[in-house]
């Protein structure tokens, strides 16, 4: 563990949102300029304060790095304890950058109680990013319920139809899952006490322990409740259709873009290093339930006559694919799922700032509605043209990558589940690109089409870091893949006792190594002594 | 002063109760002598409580038994009384503009305050089964009356006659447990009970008494299925008594059953664990559902009242210092929120409306943004979400089951607490999404009602973001309950 500038740079990441609530809150309501404005600057500071993580993490430090550590409830044992490894700074970077995003979607498609919205908006990125960077368990867990509270009213205030029942049942939901992880939690901190007499929350030191296998089993199903919900997994999906479709443009990107990585990022982080024996065993359970999700959700999305709601199901389909890579368990395939969490925040969210232009133009998300819009909106429909590539997974845009990973890693498991996995990217393709032919291709049928304005500059400008990224990451994927290698090693040598990290094969030989190699997983090699 | 046994260290620490008895009877004196001046008595009022907790601060760390053992001056009573004193302050500070607007006399209802406090004062220091009902009879008498202080209103007097005949009946049975403990045990204080116990074989009198105690204490604290009267008498009653009833009265009965059960009948714990245990899950699992169908915010409010004594009830089952500290700790966050709510719901009381309807919440965020932002805190607290103390109360709760291994408990308990945000989020509907205005003249945030609110803002975040200071206090007072335990089993 380390903080060589000794500089409390994640609480300056993770308090910037918060410090612009407070400015919005000086701000007089009917100023609703200024409000856009401040928000705008806030989510753009936040953006730029989180990049100094992309260049100053250690690749060669499998240690948790930036760490802040203060006392917060000594007589329970919880710390204010933050730190990251490449996993979180890439979804910390995912989240600042989504930030800015979804708030400059938001400019013209917020007109009423505009102050509140952006309180809200601002409040649930200190609550993504506080998730993503504690590594105490407590700490984690408020961040994550706090979550909860600024979505729901994104999308029970300016959600569209059905709004108050999406909101709710969104809350409910997630509550439901994360109050029984909550349990979990408290059963490995009062087993830790058992064991070494010590009350701690601490995150590094339950990443030690060894867990009896009949305790471990509990404990993971508490925590699958409280993740599955969120990933979200078959059958715990249902929310997730009503939350997307009713939640306003930028909620949907959000929620798309971050906070369903919450559920996958508490598996890595949580599940599978403190519960390694019980992960294994619930293998083929979660299998299961993920090529349900993906062939499942890629059907129901085919059938959908709502833009949003298609989008949504494809979110349930490649989440399943997602857990699937993750619990292939080989490093190949947690790197991939990881990749493709990303990719799925990239693409998803892009394919949500895509509906919501029209939505916002035309007022409806019916796709039968539209059609021909590439000849009106010729720069809009470049735009979907990419993006929808990036999601069925297009050589050269991100989307191959991640999911080649993770066929890759699942293939040496189960040939039957790359089987299934790779036939619905097949069923993806399908439903996204009828999709695309549905609303852009043919004529302008519809005459309220006819003169719908292409993207301003705003709009275009929310799209290009999207389209950048899809691309580095297709054509150059190795700065992400270096900074996962540490992280996914550390999961990987609590899940295999036989697996050798390649880091450590890095300091002897001092060669570095850093290209993905299966067959290190393979070889076996020396037991890394004292990982259980 | 050496008269019938008693020392000046006797009058020395029952200062602050004296304190208290004095300024009550002073309220009544100064309203004959300068009628109608409310703001003087409430001013006087308060300065009572304010003075008689300056004094009780002065006891911090103290450990003694006063009046020939009858009362215990320990982290115990300290911790319920410093409870019962800022929510008799708050419930004062909302009820001055509450009272203007009924038009009641102020004098007998400060007075009657007053009383219950010092009620509930005794019951958090009694270790002698006398004291203690003593304690209770004088707050209940008190709470009778004030059910029903709003004559002309026919829901307050219903709700004056049912908690009378209902406390009387419950305060019969409760006499009866105790009569029959005295039976088997041969005295009426806890530590001699506790010592009596120790090595005696579970007799049918015995099991007849625990229940009867558990009876008694669950009427008192509004557990299931002892709970009938709660919802009529917490509606009918003027808002501010039933704030007081909710959360004063509540502690103390939680004060009382805790030196009953854990310090008296100590032994018997694995016992009482099952009739506690099977309270709390009806308690909460009831009062959580019959809350979900209520559109009258105090009756909605009453029952996620008798769920909360069932959370504070797996504190008790855990019967360990662990438990007791989670049940300490949920009362206090519990005051600011419950209060909190409460305030909200007295300042919608206008000339023109009644204002504890659900729909007297719609738009209230357009019309009163703060007061809504406060409620939407206290809701989210009552509901257990972080940022907020509820959550931290929550965590304590759940995390003495679980150490006990009463899983099951902590299971019913959190599914419940998710149940439960159901209601607390349907205030929040009204309040945030509603866009049509409920009837009724401007809402008016007086210094008073300002101040109240305030407090339990501050105490509900503060105790949700730093909780530390009172996880302390709850700790280091805890112990002070066990000892006595110890003791006994040792002698």
């Amino acid at each position: 563990m380390s903080n060589a500038a000794e500089f409390p740079l994640l609480s300056l990441i993770l308090f910037t949102p918060l410090v612009g609530v407070l400015v919005l809150l000086f701000i007089d309501r009917a100023n609703a300029h200024l409000i856009r404005l401040v928000s705008n600057v806030t989510v753009g500071i936040g953006f730029l304060v989180s990049l100094p993580l992309w260049f100053m993490y250690d690749t060669q430090d499998a240690g948790w790095q930036f760490v802040e550590r203060h006392d917060w409830i000594p007589s329970i044992g919880a710390d204010y304890f933050l730190g990251v490894d490449g996993f979180s700074v890439l979804l910390i970077l995912l989240t600042t950058l989504m930030g800015v995003i979804a708030v400059l979607s938001s400019w013209t498609a917020i007109t009423m109680r505009v102050k509140e919205y952006y309180v809200f908006l601002l409040a649930l990125q200190t609550g993504m990013l506080g998730a993503f960077m504690s590594l105490d368990f407590l700490l984690f867990f408020l961040f994550w319920e706090v979550m909860l509270v600024p979505m729901y009213f994104l999308i029970g205030i300016w959600g569209s139809d059905n709004r108050l029942y999406s909101a709710i049942k969104f809350f409910l939901f997630t509550l439901v899952g994360s109050v029984v992880m909550l349990l979990g939690i408290l059963a490995v901190y009062f087993y830790h006490h058992s064991v070494t007499g010590i009350y701690t929350f601490d995150v590094t030191q339950f990443h030690k322990l060894g867990i009896p296998y009949d305790l471990q089993w509990w404990i993971f199903l508490a925590f699958f409740l409280g993740f599955a919900v969120k990933v979200p997994m078959f059958p715990f999906h249902t929310w997730l259709p009503d939350a997307h479709t009713d939640a306003p443009t930028a909620g949907s990107v959000i929620l798309a873009a971050v906070l369903l990585k919450m559920g996958t990022y508490g598996f890595i982080r949580f599940s599978l290093p403190i519960l390694p024996e019980a992960t294994v065993a619930f293998v083929p359970v979660v299998a299961a339930l993920s090529i349900v999700g993906i062939v499942y959700g890629a059907l129901v999305a085919m059938a959908q006559k709502d833009w949003k709601r298609l989008v949504a199901y494809s979110s349930v389909s490649h989440m399943g694919m997602v857990m699937l890579g993750m619990f292939a368990l080989t490093p190949v395939g947690i790197t991939g799922s990881i990749v493709q969490q990303l990719n799925h925040g990239i693409s998803t969210g892009a394919l949500f700032l895509i509906v919501g232009i029209v939505y916002e133009r035309r007022h409806t998300r019916a796709i039968a509605e539209y059609g021909g819009l590439s000849k009106v909106m010729p720069v809009y429909a470049t735009i979907f043209l990419v993006m929808t590539m990036s999601s069925i997974g297009l050589p050269t845009l991100n989307g191959f990558i991640g999911e080649v990973l993770i066929l890759q890693g699942i293939f040496v498991v189960s040939k039957m589940w790359a089987f299934v996995a790779a036939s619905g990217i097949v069923l993806g393709a399908a439903y996204m690109l009828w999709l695309y032919q549905r609303t852009m291709f043919g004529n302008v049928d519809n005459p309220k089409n006819e003169s719908l304005p292409d993207l301003s500059m705003r709009e275009i400008w929310t799209f290009v870091p999207l389209l950048i990224l899809a691309v580095w990451i297709g054509l150059y994927p190795k700065p992400f893949l270096d900074r996962l290698e540490t992280s996914v090693d550390n999961v990987m040598v609590r899940v295999n006792s036989d697996y050798t990290p390649r880091l450590a094969a890095v300091e002897d030989q001092g060669s570095p190594t850093l290209a993905l190699d299966a067959a290190a997983q393979a070889d076996g090699g020396p037991v890394r002594g004292g990982a259980r | 002063m050496e008269a019938l046994g008693y020392s000046a260290a006797d009058f020395y620490y029952l200062l602050p109760e004296l304190i208290i008895t004095g300024g009550a009877l002073l309220v009544l004196l100064v309203n004959v002598l300068v009628p109608r001046r409310g703001d003087l008595l409430f001013g006087l009022s308060l300065a009572t409580l304010i003075l008689s907790g300056l004094v009780l601060a002065s006891f911090a760390g103290v450990d003694t038994y006063i009046s020939r053992g009858l009362l215990a001056i320990d982290g115990f009573a300290l911790f319920f009384k410093a409870i019962f004193l800022v929510s008799a302050a708050l419930t004062l500070m909302m009820s001055a503009p509450y009272l203007r607007v009924e038009g009641v006399p102020a004098a007998e209802y400060y007075f009657l305050i007053l009383c219950a406090t010092l009620g509930m004062m005794f019951m958090a220091s009694g270790v002698d089964l006398i004291t203690l009902f003593i304690g209770l009879e004088t707050m209940a008498i008190a709470f009778y009356v004030l059910a029903g202080y709003l004559k002309p209103s026919h829901k307050s007097n219903e709700a004056a006659v049912k908690y009378f005949l209902l406390g009387a009946f419950s305060l019969g049975i409760l006499l009866y447990g105790m009569s029959l403990l005295y039976g088997a045990t041969g005295t009426t204080r806890l530590d001699g009970i506790a010592a009596a116990l120790v090595g005696q074989d579970r007799s049918l009198l015995l099991a007849a008494a625990l229940i009867l105690l558990a009876a008694g204490m669950g009427f008192k604290i509004a557990a299931v299925p002892f709970h009938m009267w709660a919802p009529d008498v917490y509606e009918g009653a003027p808002t501010p008594v039933t704030a007081f009833l909710s959360v004063g009265s509540k502690a103390a009965s939680f004060a009382m059953l805790l030196r009953i059960f854990v310090e008296g009948l100590g032994v018997l714990t694995p016992d009482w664990q099952v009739v506690f245990a099977f309270l709390a899950v009806v308690t909460m699992t009831v009062g959580n559902i019959a809350a979900i169908t209520q559109s009258n915010m105090k009756r909605m409010l009453a029952y996620s009242s008798i769920a909360h004594a069932g959370y504070v009830l797996i504190g008790v089952v855990a019967a360990t210092e662990r438990g007791v500290v989670a049940a300490l700790v949920y009362l206090w966050v519990y005051l600011f929120m419950q209060l909190g709510a409460f305030a909200v719901i007295t300042m919608l009381r206008r000339r023109d409306v009644v204002g504890d309807e659900l729909k007297d919440l719609s738009g209230l965020f357009a019309r009163a943004p703060v007061a809504a932002i406060a409620m939407l805190l206290f809701m989210l607290s009552l509901g257990g979400i972080p940022p907020t103390a509820g959550f931290m109360g929550k965590v304590w709760v759940f995390g003495a089951a679980i150490d006990q291994g009463f899983i099951w408990l902590a299971v019913v308990g959190v599914v419940n607490s998710a149940i439960s945000l159901y209601y607390y989020l349907r205030v929040v509907v009204f309040m945030f999404f509603k866009d049509e205005e409920a009837a009724g003249s401007e809402i008016v945030i007086g210094p008073a009602m300002a101040a109240t609110l305030t407090v339990a803002v501050v105490g509900t975040i503060l105790f949700g973001i730093y909780p530390q200071m009172l996880f302390e206090q709850a700790q280091a007072v805890a112990g002070s309950l066990g000892s006595a335990v110890t003791a006994a089993a040792l002698q």
